[in-house]
């Protein structure tokens, strides 16, 4: 199967293992520009898997995987780190902000470790910070902000590069309905505005309701629902 | 809960007597409330006039209960549409999904392939209601909410039952 | 709150201690083996006193002490004669005696059970394993006695101590006390104060204090190995419904078992070190095992006051801290950290040892309360003064790379964490480099004191009474590794043949050797000159033995008696020549300058020969190995009694390497068990940063930044800790050197390695936590299990 025409990420016939576990059996995935897609699936179905690999953090043991136009098995693991670094933001449930930083300095670490000088990237940081109304907690660090104000931040640092693809992986895990759904609308409003493609990977249907389309992961198999009807 | 294509279904394993038929609907889908005969004769012969079913053969002694019937190749038809046809999200419509869903186990048909695509149709809704409660006022938004709540418990239910898909295919086989 | 409650909670602390799995025994373990040091330093420590008293005793009771008052002892039923016939060999020096008995109840040697007959030696045990060794070959030629006892433990001071008794037979001719003497008994005739080297004790003191401090520093921060993971368990207590003091008694029980096990180890180190000491000698002093038995009271002092102090250290750092069930909360930042009670503690050092600047040179004593407690201050002060040092330098760090910036912020947060990880390596650092640069400097000046001219003879040989000095002189010639020859003849001229009145030197020797203690204007066999030059006294007491001469037809007599004297060589008349020539008075090798008359060989009235003492100088082909051993040995074949002198001292130079190899292995174990330590407690905070660092990966960070931040994180603290170290090392040695009366000189070469160590240590800790970083690293950190 060939990825549809004008996909930013697709992918086809994905396998890994780990051990004797099974967590991707001939997946599949594509997502263009603007897009948002969730991944659901049960608890170990292979949904963070899939997320791992299309982000470049997992390499399959099988199957290809492109973004924009490039097969990701030929990069090297540098290319790829580059690619993260640059090109994709992410946020996760929880334990990604670097607690000895303050805020504003764990949002514009991306752009630090793209080279930026520390002056300007805290100015970019603090703009996304504003967007995702974050912006006062700049000199906080992290055990000081609420779960919903982390994530926040979270979102903002994964956005602050301006990247092309966002991967969440439960952004909302550890958040109660009403933070995790302004934590959602913000996160797809932004991504909207900046033409980025979502990943996110979500168990929960409210969540996923923020999406365009889902794809099912089950026992390591992708179901995409649109596709299939 | 449509009775004519749980039967129907039923049939697609084997051609059974009226009676058969009843005990095994009550059996399985009939836990509180079992079928009348007057309901199976009446399903039967609107089945056998729309050329679903037909009449096998009758066993001696006559009466309505003595027939036996089978599905016809148009009846597997109608079953076949009726189980990839995902319900429209609506409120109390567990039992016809249970229906379906034992359905498909006992024809041997893809039970979590109904149940993806059902869910899929409830996040249509979803997606629709959560786009409406971004736009609207408070008010709005509640009433959104209230609808999304219960979505999302009928949705908790699919993936659930997906997750047992094994344990019940070997308890309605037995 | 009762004493089965307390012991009930401390023995489920001492199962949590054991129950963590591997990790949980490695922390145990290394907690012990800290504490275990510990232990056995402060057994050896309580022990070292009483083995310094029992070898003084032990060295008392065997003194043949030749000093009598009034008439000389005639040989009677209890007497014995005594030879001094100490000598060196390779470096090592050998108590040698010569015995005669005489009467039939003289006591017998400490240590013997009778008298060895002539031809005949008692060794002890380490010169017969000398002698049967390769390495005695030379030493064997000199002591060419038949070996047929061997010198019990009680006559000797030390399982390492070389000495031997030579039986003899014609002792009683040679007696010239102080060397040969006739006496009665052995050991002292009143017992003497124990005079032990004020600097030596200095010594001892200081070593043992700068080895106890680092582990007692690391044995502080070690109780508080698996901090976060112990937070974590002892939440779960208060969850299943046990108070704040239970918690914190369970706390301390988990402390108490590294420090029990600790305490067993530390009596199996002692045990093995007490077994290791035996065989073991340093400065020339070794001891038996059975010496260092420390006083039961102190014993068991430390076997109460270690696990006790386990406890206590364990509830001070538990104080700012509250247990809830649902975790651990430190409770409201600690202030800021002050500076003038840190300061105050090396000042109060520096206060301490200040008084007793000097005192060394004088052999004054060293008040060891003040020694000690001056030394543990200054150090004690690095532990205070360190924190404050990290978390200033580290507030004020600012702008740099990312994995600078991770390092920092995280150092801000928890300097003082930082800090005590590093303390025990500072102190050590500190202390290590003061006894480095007090090693040193008291080297330095043993070897500035000696007058010897090393360039002109590095032996020397007086040759005694009743050998003759050409004789000497011509063995040596012969004997192998002698370059060059100096035979000084030395007697006395005087005015009367009996008590005269007047007396000047008469030094006899070729024109060669006379060239090395004066100048002479021309020089033929037959010269005679006077000597000036000199002091001004020295001249002037020459003239007027000459102006006396004048009136007697220009003769003095050499070798006059004296009434009481109890040897006196024969008496020769000699006339002073008409030509006798001036000369001007030169250094001989060992820095004396002479006065009198100088004669050639052929100046000497018949007969004169023996009249005169002399000395013989050597030079020494240093190329040739043992030159000086067969120097001694030729010297001993003329004459047992005869002792070379070497004016050299290469084998102190060799004993101080000795010293420096050991204290750098010492400094070397200690970093090594806190760079062990440091591993632990950065392996565990990896660990517990899995998460966020698999992230930190998801979103590209570079393997490299996050290896710099961890290299970073571990040099910054330990950097600052090595500076601090250097100037407070410095500053230690320093008045250490003043209070010894020595000159202050820096060892820089020393000060290098110490740091070096330090900073070898930071890398290996970096280096090895690298592996399981880079594991961690992995995306599967990321995976929710």
């Amino acid at each position: 199967m060939n990825a549809p025409a004008g996909s930013l990420l697709a992918a086809e016939a994905l396998r890994k293992t780990y051990g004797p576990t099974v967590a991707l059996d001939g997946a599949e995935f594509s997502i263009h520009a603007g897009e948002v897609v969730a991944l659901m699936g049960p608890s170990g179905s292979g949904k963070s898997t899939l997320l791992h690999c299309l982000a470049g953090i997992v390499t399959p043991d099988a199957g290809s995987i492109v973004y924009a136009g490039r097969e990701m098995a030929t990069m090297n693991d540098a290319e790829r780190s580059a690619l993260r670094r640059s090109e994709f933001g992410f946020v996760f449930q929880f334990g990604q902000l670097v607690p000895e930083l303050t805020c504003v300095e764990n949002v514009a670490l991306p752009l630090r470790l793209n080279g930026t000088s520390r002056k300007e990237a805290e100015r970019t940081a603090l703009d996304w910070m504003q967007r995702l109304e974050v912006d006062d907690l700049g000199r906080k660090r992290p055990g000081e902000v609420s779960g919903g104000q982390g994530q926040r931040v979270a979102v903002a640092r994964a956005l602050v590069t301006s990247p092309r693809v966002l991967f969440a992986d439960e952004p909302t895990g550890a958040l109660d309905s009403l933070n995790g759904e302004r934590v959602m609308e913000l996160l797809t409003e932004a991504a909207r505005s900046t033409n980025a493609a979502v990943v996110l990977v979500t168990h929960e249907a409210r969540v996923a309701a923020y999406s365009d389309r889902e794809i099912v992961v089950r026992d390591g198999k992708s179901r995409d629902m649109e596709r299939a009807v | 809960m449509s009775i004519g294509h749980t039967l129907l279904g039923l049939l697609e394993s084997g051609p059974r007597h009226g009676y058969d038929l009843k005990r095994a609907f009550d059996e399985k889908f009939g836990h509180d409330r079992p079928l009348h005969y007057g309901q199976v004769y009446s399903t039967m012969s609107r089945l056998l006039k729309n050329g679903l079913v037909e009449v096998d053969g009758i066993e001696a002694g006559g009466g309505p209960e003595r027939k036996r019937y089978a599905i016809t190749d148009a009846g597997v038809t109608d079953v076949e549409k009726w189980l990839a046809t995902p319900e429209k999200p609506e409120e109390y419509l567990q039992s016809t999904l249970y229906t379906k869903v034992v359905l498909a186990l006992l024809t041997h048909r893809n039970a979590a392939d109904i149940l993806d695509s059902q869910r899929s149709e409830h996040l249509r809704s979803m997606r629709i209601l959560t786009d409406r409660k971004r736009r609207g006022d408070l008010a709005d938004q509640l009433v959104c909410d209230h609808a999304l709540f219960h979505l999302e418990a009928d949705l908790r239910w699919l993936e659930l039952t997906a997750a047992r898909l094994d344990k019940l295919r070997t308890e309605v086989s037995k | 709150m009762n004493a089965r409650q307390w012991s009930r909670d401390l023995a489920m602390g001492v199962r949590f201690a054991f129950a963590g799995g591997r990790e949980g025994w490695f922390r145990a373990t290394l907690t012990a083996i800290g504490v275990g040091l510990g232990v056995a330093l402060l057994l050896l420590t309580t022990a070292i006193p009483n083995a310094l008293a029992v070898r003084h005793q032990r060295d008392v009771a065997r003194a043949d002490y030749t000093y009598v008052f009034g008439h000389p002892m005639k040989a009677g039923e209890k007497t014995f004669v005594v030879a001094d016939i100490d000598t060196p060999y390779r470096g090592a020096d050998i108590r040698g005696r010569m015995i005669q008995r005489e009467g039939a109840q003289a006591p017998v040697p400490p240590g013997l059970t009778k008298y060895p007959a002539p031809g005949e030696m008692a060794v002890s045990p380490a010169l017969k394993r000398l002698l049967g060794s390769s390495d005695g070959t030379l030493l064997r030629a000199r002591l060419p006695y038949r070996i047929t006892a061997t010198i019990a433990e009680s006559g000797l001071t030390g399982s390492q101590e070389l000495a031997y008794y030579a039986g003899s037979d014609n002792l009683a001719a040679h007696i010239d006390p102080p060397n040969v003497a006739r006496i009665d008994h052995f050991g002292s005739p009143r017992s003497p104060d124990s005079e032990s080297d004020p600097v030596l004790t200095l010594l001892v003191l200081v070593v043992f204090v700068i080895l106890l401090m680092p582990v007692g520093v690391f044995v502080a921060a070690a109780v508080r190995f698996g901090g976060e993971r112990r937070d974590r368990r002892l939440a779960a207590l208060r969850l299943v419904g046990s108070d704040g003091w239970m918690v914190r008694r369970i706390a301390a029980g988990e402390a108490m078992a590294g420090a029990l096990l600790g305490l067993v180890l530390g009596v199996g180190f002692f045990l093995i070190g007490r077994q290791l000491a035996g065989t073991a000698e340093v400065f020339g002093t070794s001891v038996f095992p059975s010496y260092l038995n420390p006083s039961p009271v102190l014993a068991a002092l430390v076997a109460v006051l270690v696990p006790a102090a386990a406890v206590l250290v364990t509830l001070f750092t538990l104080r700012g801290v509250v247990i809830e069930p649902l975790g651990v909360v430190r409770t409201a930042k600690p202030a800021r950290r002050r500076l003038w009670w840190r300061l105050l503690l090396p000042v109060a050092g520096l206060a301490a040892l200040y008084p007793m600047i000097g005192q060394g040179r004088g052999g004054g004593n060293f008040n060891q309360y003040l020694v000690t407690g001056g030394v543990l201050l200054l150090l004690v002060g690095v532990t205070a003064l360190l924190p404050w040092v990290v978390e200033t330098v580290v507030g004020r760090l600012g702008e740099g790379a990312v994995a600078w910036q991770l390092a920092v912020r995280r150092l801000q947060l928890s300097s003082g964490t930082a800090a005590r990880m590093v303390n025990g390596i500072a102190v050590a650092v500190a202390g290590a480099i003061a006894l480095q640069m007090v090693f040193a400097g008291v080297e330095a000046d043993y070897t500035k004191r000696t007058t010897n001219d090393l360039t002109r003879a590095q032996m020397s040989v007086q040759v005694p009474d009743g050998v003759q000095v050409p004789d000497v002189a011509k063995a040596m010639t012969a004997t192998k590794g002698v370059l060059k020859v100096v035979s000084i003849a030395d007697g006395q001229a005087g005015d009367k043949d009996k008590d005269p009145s007047q007396t000047a030197s008469v030094s006899v020797g070729s024109c060669a050797s006379l060239r090395e203690i004066a100048t002479l204007p021309s020089c033929h066999d037959g010269d005679a000159f006077a000597l000036k030059g000199s002091d001004s006294e020295t001249d002037s007491e020459t003239a007027k033995l000459l102006t006396a001469a004048e009136k007697h037809g220009r003769t003095l007599y050499l070798n006059p008696a004296y009434v009481g004297d109890i040897h006196h060589g024969a008496l020769s008349r000699w006339t002073v020549p008409t030509g006798l020539k001036q000369a001007e008075s030169r250094k001989d090798p060992t820095g004396y300058e002479r006065g009198g008359f100088l004669l050639t060989p052929g100046a000497l009235p018949r007969g004169a020969s023996t009249a005169v003492q002399g000395v013989v100088y050597l030079s020494i082909d240093s190329g040739v190995r043992d030159a000086t051993e067969y120097v001694i040995n030729t010297a001993v074949r003329i004459d047992p009694l005869m002792q070379p002198e070497t004016l050299t001292s290469v084998e102190r130079d060799g004993q101080f390497e000795s010293i420096r190899t050991g204290l750098f292995v010492g400094a070397a174990a200690v970093l090594a068990l806190i760079g062990a330590s440091l591993l632990v407690s950065q392996l565990e905070q990896l660990r517990e940063r899995k998460k966020l660092l698999s992230a930190l990966v998801a979103f590209g960070t570079r393997r490299r930044t996050l290896s710099l931040s961890v290299l970073w994180q571990t040099a910054i603290p330990i950097g600052l800790g090595l500076l601090l170290a250097g100037v407070v090392g410095l500053t230690l040695g320093t008045v250490l050197l003043k209070m010894v009366g020595s000159t202050v000189r820096v060892d820089w070469p020393g000060v290098l390695a110490m740091t070096g160590f330090g900073a070898a240590v930071v890398l290996a800790v970096t280096l090895l936590s690298l592996p399981p970083l880079l594991r961690l690293m992995r995306p599967e950190g990321l995976r929710t299990e």
